[in-house]
């Protein structure tokens, strides 16, 4: 019978060993250890054994019986991993395909400017306000100083509807609003469209878009209107980037001056961009808000001062993204659109 | 404006390069745009005098002149016809550079030696617009003898830089070499040196000659007139040539071009009349008569009216005042006698009378601007000065000046604190007065007052900050210390709808939806591509004075058509698919003519090609809405609108409002766009969005029991909405339904013709107890009573 335990074990262990599925695996299983099995049927006949022997044989058999069980379990460990492994050498894939069928839109290159604009200055404690595009000649011409005979005001640079009302030509009517609607102190930005009479070309369009700042306190001078400027070109453009301020004439602030800003291309070490001078032209206008208009408003001028500046968004749009053609902007190719 | 350094020192001493005076200027307020310079790159091109003149033997258009250069006497080759013996002109040498690259050789013409070129002002680089008439064919032949040999860039000035100045319109003063040179001595804080005027000789009297002048005061605030008898009309000498040319003035003849000449120094324009083409002795300066004509300079008649401001003898206009001479009275070769008029004119008159000729000319473009009328006198002087100078004619005695509307210097007071106030600055009195002074402003100091007096050239400055300006720019902006904004702390804050807008246009991203931008004007003719009815409030539109063209001149009362030309161009450009939206304004007025602002309402417009049909943009638009917080929107179905597919159209309602309109678009209206894809439109009023979105979310417990579903398919006829089955599943709900999807529509096999078979899969869940299949099926039994009783649905086995 010791020999027959034997005899079972070895097959069983060549068996197990020459098993190479988990249903295979089963069988030897069932073969061996089943209620029919070999080890089964010996372990039956154990009562045709002495006293002495029953126990000694007992033992062995189960000792056997533990062996093959063992043997059993890590062969199945064994092909479990090895299938594992053959599954997903089978699933592999071309990881280089795309699938391109979600698509997340684009924003508008213009209105990303303008809304990195207001967030900028949202952060500077300037609230937005909004206004109409289309105005009185009162908002957008008188209440802002401008002369009566101002070539600006010509039906060759202006879009009028009646002799009172006009597409605005720049977004500082909005600040005439806000005077008027508000008291000191005041912090805005309005950013919107605006509209003169000029062909369509490369650089020109009869819609464009501004920004246009305003800041009325007591006490605000015109190094707080530089430093504000300073500070927010240096924000969107770059701390390595310099501001210079030129004298010019506005009529509606005085001091009235222009900003020029390192050329992007050269950061002011002179290139063809700049015309070798360093600097891109006239980027921004600004000044200190004209007594006049304060008066306009309902404003003490001698209470309060102010200081306003106004910016062309397609501008620093088309600088900002290398765009040389305005026209790119309201043509809306979708070749164009997905890139920004 | 161009100004010549070379002409600019003669009255400001200056050391600086030109790099630092353009760096310099623009900072004090002159903004140098560029540097010309005048240097031509010209080498071995000097004088040289015509010894002999031949034709050529072998040639009939060719000339061989023998030129003496001072060191040798060469032969030269040349087409040129108008040379003759003793002539002075430039020859380019063997080896020579010409501006625009070319080197000279000795060259070989039909059998004769060339040892250089002679050269026209062209090939010397000078501009088509400044060359003279007389000179614009043929070899430059110079006014004078000059020592032979001497390089032409020398005798021609071609050295140093011209500087083109921004001159901005507050300051026509700085519109003249003089007026610049007070800026620049100013800006260097140097002493700036006015040219004398001074007459040598005068003769007879000039009532001999006019007897009076009259004004219309209202329109002309000056007029001073000087004459000046044996006029000889020629070629000016060419310093005062070349000056003009390098301020980019065409040179014509002596007496005009001291005129000009003065202009560009001084600022003032004078205009020269042939005293003998003058009937009678009298100069008028008044309206013209409705119906007057005039012929001017360039040959045109123009026609008169009392808006236009003329200068006239005792019959008729020789002039239009401040704009251009008549052609009549022009200087001629014959002209022996000269009135100069040195006069000053109404701005607003010259701009309006320039404007309504299209004739926009040196001088009206100056009296526009404004001119200090004490420059006449200043102005006609100097002119006489020059031409006598250059021996043009006898300056006659005596001025006839009428100055009705005199201008005085004016005091402004200016408070030192309120510079500093200003500017943010620490300045001393004493500084503001230096810079003051630097300007010509004069300052006497009181308590804490300046009285500044201010020269009357100075239109610009009326008021206390514009001296401040003054002193801000003579410091210098960029020497300002800079400081932050000091006060009370303000939050920046966005308006509510803009928040709202930020939050539609990010789920509008996230949809796969590109922001547009189109104009907010548009043609009328779009109403009839988008086949609105020609009684439809829609063609209330806005409408331009002076729109740039028909396709620009209304205001917008729908987005419709700029997204479909938008959609449209993309698609002829061969893109495949197309999702787009855009918020912007319509305008909607009042009343017709506008009488106050019209209503600027926001609208949402969606536009989609491509891989899609009505149910993508139906599912952007149910999105939108619910991420908006807008939930229980209706869809109507449309079949009126005549822009939309009459059976692929609906109508959005909230509450019984409507949001606006959404479809496919009509077959006529792409028919007239002339494309073959189906287009997808929704156009929505966002001002009622903004109105309805609910920003505040608040959570739901998470469901605790669980859920039954069942199917549900019936048969109903095909008119039946889907929306009204739901409309019928979710009211007899008894808020025991979670969810009711649809998931089948069919017809065909097995289907009786003229119905349909609709499946949906209902969601029953309580929050409060796990649900027992009984109370769903008492349920769901009534749902399909319902159904059968109302849209007469049949239950499908």
């Amino acid at each position: 019978m010791r020999e027959k335990l034997k005899r079972i074990k070895e097959e069983a262990i060549a068996d197990i060993n020459s098993s190479n599925s988990l249903e295979k695996l089963e069988g030897v299983r069932v073969k061996y250890l089943g209620k029919k099995g070999q080890l089964t049927l010996v372990l039956r006949e154990m009562g045709k054994l002495s006293k002495e022997e029953r126990p000694v044989i007992g033992q062995l058999a189960n000792e056997i019986r533990n062996e093959i069980e063992k043997e059993l379990s890590s062969a199945g460990n064994r092909l479990k991993e090895q299938l594992k492994i053959e599954r997903m050498e089978k699933e592999k894939i071309d990881i280089t395909i795309s699938k391109n069928v979600r698509r997340l839109g684009h924003r508008h290159p213009l209105i990303t400017t303008i809304e990195e604009l207001e967030n900028l200055f949202i952060s500077m404690g300037f609230s937005v306000v909004l206004g109409p595009e289309i105005e009185t000649v009162e908002n957008n011409f008188d209440a802002l100083n401008t002369p009566e005979n101002h070539p600006s005001r010509d039906l060759s640079d202006t879009f009028y509807i009646t002799e009172d009302i006009l597409l605005r030509t720049h977004t500082s009517p909005v600040q005439i609003r806000a005077m008027k609607e508000r008291k000191p102190p005041l912090r805005i930005v309005s950013a919107g469209r605006t509209f003169r009479f000029d062909d369509v070309d490369d650089t020109h369009s009869p819609m464009f878009h501004q920004l246009e700042g305003l800041v009325v306190d007591e006490n605000v001078t015109m190094a707080n209107l530089i430093h504000t400027i300073d500070v927010f070109v240096k924000e969107l453009f770059g701390k390595d980037m310099k501001t210079r301020f030129r004298p010019h004439h506005f009529p509606f602030t005085e001091p009235s001056a222009e900003v020029d800003v390192s050329c992007f291309s050269c950061k002011g070490a002179g290139c063809p961009v700049c015309n070798g001078t360093g600097w891109s032209m006239e980027l921004l206008g600004c000044g200190m808000v004209h007594p006049k208009v304060l008066e306009n408003c309902g404003i003490d001028p001698e209470k309060y001062s102010g200081f306003a500046f106004g910016m062309g968004i397609d501008r620093i749009t088309m600088v900002k993204y290398g765009i040389n053609d305005i026209r790119l902007l309201f043509e809306n190719d979708n070749r164009f659109l997905e890139q920004f | 404006m161009l100004l010549p350094i070379k002409w600019l020192k003669e009255y400001v001493d200056l050391d600086e390069d030109s790099k630092v005076l353009a760096d310099k200027l623009t900072l004090s307020g002159s903004h140098v745009e560029s540097i010309i310079s005048l240097d031509r790159d010209i080498e071995n091109v000097v004088v040289g005098k015509i010894e002999e003149l031949e034709k050529h033997k072998d040639a009939d258009k060719l000339f061989v002149a023998k030129v003496n250069t001072g060191k040798d006497i060469i032969q030269v080759v040349t087409g040129a016809t108008n040379l003759k013996v003793g002539d002075y002109v430039p020859v380019a040498l063997v080896g020579a550079k010409l501006p625009n690259g070319v080197y000279i050789e000795k060259t070989n013409f039909r059998g004769v030696d060339s040892y250089g070129m002679l050269c026209s002002l062209k090939e010397l680089g000078f501009g088509d617009n400044v060359i003279p008439k007389y000179q614009r064919d043929g070899i430059f032949i110079l006014d004078k003898e000059y020592p032979l040999g001497t390089s032409i860039s020398q005798v021609l000035g071609l050295y140093g830089e011209v500087l083109e100045l921004e001159i901005t319109p507050n300051r026509p003063d700085c519109l003249s070499i003089i007026g610049m040179a007070r800026e620049t001595a100013a800006t260097f804080n140097k002493r700036i040196k006015i040219p004398e005027i001074k007459i040598n000789n005068e003769v007879d009297d000039i009532k001999d000659y006019l007897e009076s002048i009259q004004i219309d005061k209202e329109l002309c605030n000056r007029y001073y007139a000087r004459v000046i008898k044996d006029v000889k009309i020629e070629e000016s000498p060419l310093w005062l040539q070349t000056r003009l040319m390098e301020a980019g003035v065409r040179p014509i003849n002596n007496i005009v071009d001291v005129t000009n000449y003065v202009m560009l120094e001084l600022g003032q324009p004078l205009h020269a009349f042939d005293l003998d083409k003058i009937k009678g002795k009298k100069i008028i300066v008044r309206r013209a008569k409705d119906g007057e004509k005039i012929v001017t300079l360039d040959s045109i008649e123009r026609n008169l009216n009392p808006n236009n401001l003329v200068i006239a003898d005792e019959k008729e206009p020789i002039g239009i005042a401040g704009v251009m001479g008549g052609f009549d009275s022009e200087i001629t070769e014959e002209t022996t006698r000269v009135i100069l008029e040195s006069a000053n004119f109404d701005s607003k008159s010259v701009r309006f009378t320039a404007k309504e000729h299209n004739l926009r000319t040196e001088a009206s473009s100056r009296f526009e601007k404004g001119i200090d009328p004490n420059l006449c006198e200043i102005a006609a002087e100097r002119a006489c000065q020059l031409i006598e100078e250059i021996g043009g004619g006898k300056i006659v005695k005596g001025v006839i000046d009428v100055y009705e509307n005199k201008r005085d210097e004016e005091i402004i007071n200016l408070r030192p604190n309120k510079v500093n106030e200003l500017l943010g600055t620490d300045l001393t009195v004493e500084q503001m007065v230096d810079y003051l002074e630097r300007l010509g402003l004069t300052s006497s100091v009181d308590e804490n007052r300046l009285e500044v007096k201010v020269p009357t050239f100075r239109l610009d400055l009326s008021i206390e900050a514009d001296l401040i300006e003054e002193i801000g720019r003579i410091h210098g902006f960029h020497n300002i210390s800079v400081k932050p904004l000091v006060g009370v702390l303000t939050r920046g804050e966005k308006p509510y709808e803009k928040i709202v807008e930020d939050r539609a246009k990010s789920v509008l991203q996230g949809l796969g939806l590109n922001e547009v931008m189109t104009y907010s004007f548009i043609s009328p003719k779009a109403y009839d591509r988008i086949n609105i009815e020609k009684n439809s409030p829609l063609r209330n539109y806005i409408e331009l004075i002076n729109p740039l063209g028909e396709d620009y001149s209304v205001m917008r009362t729908t987005l419709i058509p700029n997204i479909l030309d938008l959609l449209t161009r993309n698609y002829n450009r061969g893109i495949k698919d197309c999702y787009v939206y855009e918020i912007g304004n319509i305008f909607i007025p009042k009343e017709l003519p506008l009488k106050d602002l019209p209503t600027e309402k926001k609208i949402l417009a969606i536009g989609m090609y491509g891989n899609v049909d009505f149910y993508d943009i139906k599912e952007v638009v149910e999105i939108l809405f619910d991420r908006m917080g807008i939930k229980g929107l209706e869809y109507v179905p449309e079949k009126k609108d005549p822009t939309f597919h009459p059976n692929r159209t609906a109508n959005i309602l909230y509450n019984g409002k409507n949001m606006g309109i959404l479809g496919e678009i009509h077959i006529d209206v792409m028919e007239k766009y002339d494309i073959d894809t189906r287009i997808y439109i929704a156009h929505l009023d966002f001002d009622e969005i903004i109105k309805e979105t609910k920003m505040e979310k608040k959570y739901k417990p998470l469901p605790k029991y669980p859920a039954i579903m069942r199917d549900i398919a019936l048969v109903v006829d095909n008119e039946v909405l889907v929306g009204d089955i739901e409309n019928i599943i979710w009211k007899h709900g008894e808020g025991l339904i979670e969810e009711v999807e649809l998931f089948d529509v069919y017809t065909g096999d097995q289907i009786e013709e003229g119905k349909k078979s609709v499946a949906f899969s209902i969601t029953y869940r309580s929050h409060s107890k796990t649900l027992e299949d009984e109370e769903v099926n008492a349920v769901q039994e009534n749902i399909i009573k319902d159904l059968e009783n109302q849209l007469g649905a049949k239950l499908r086995s």
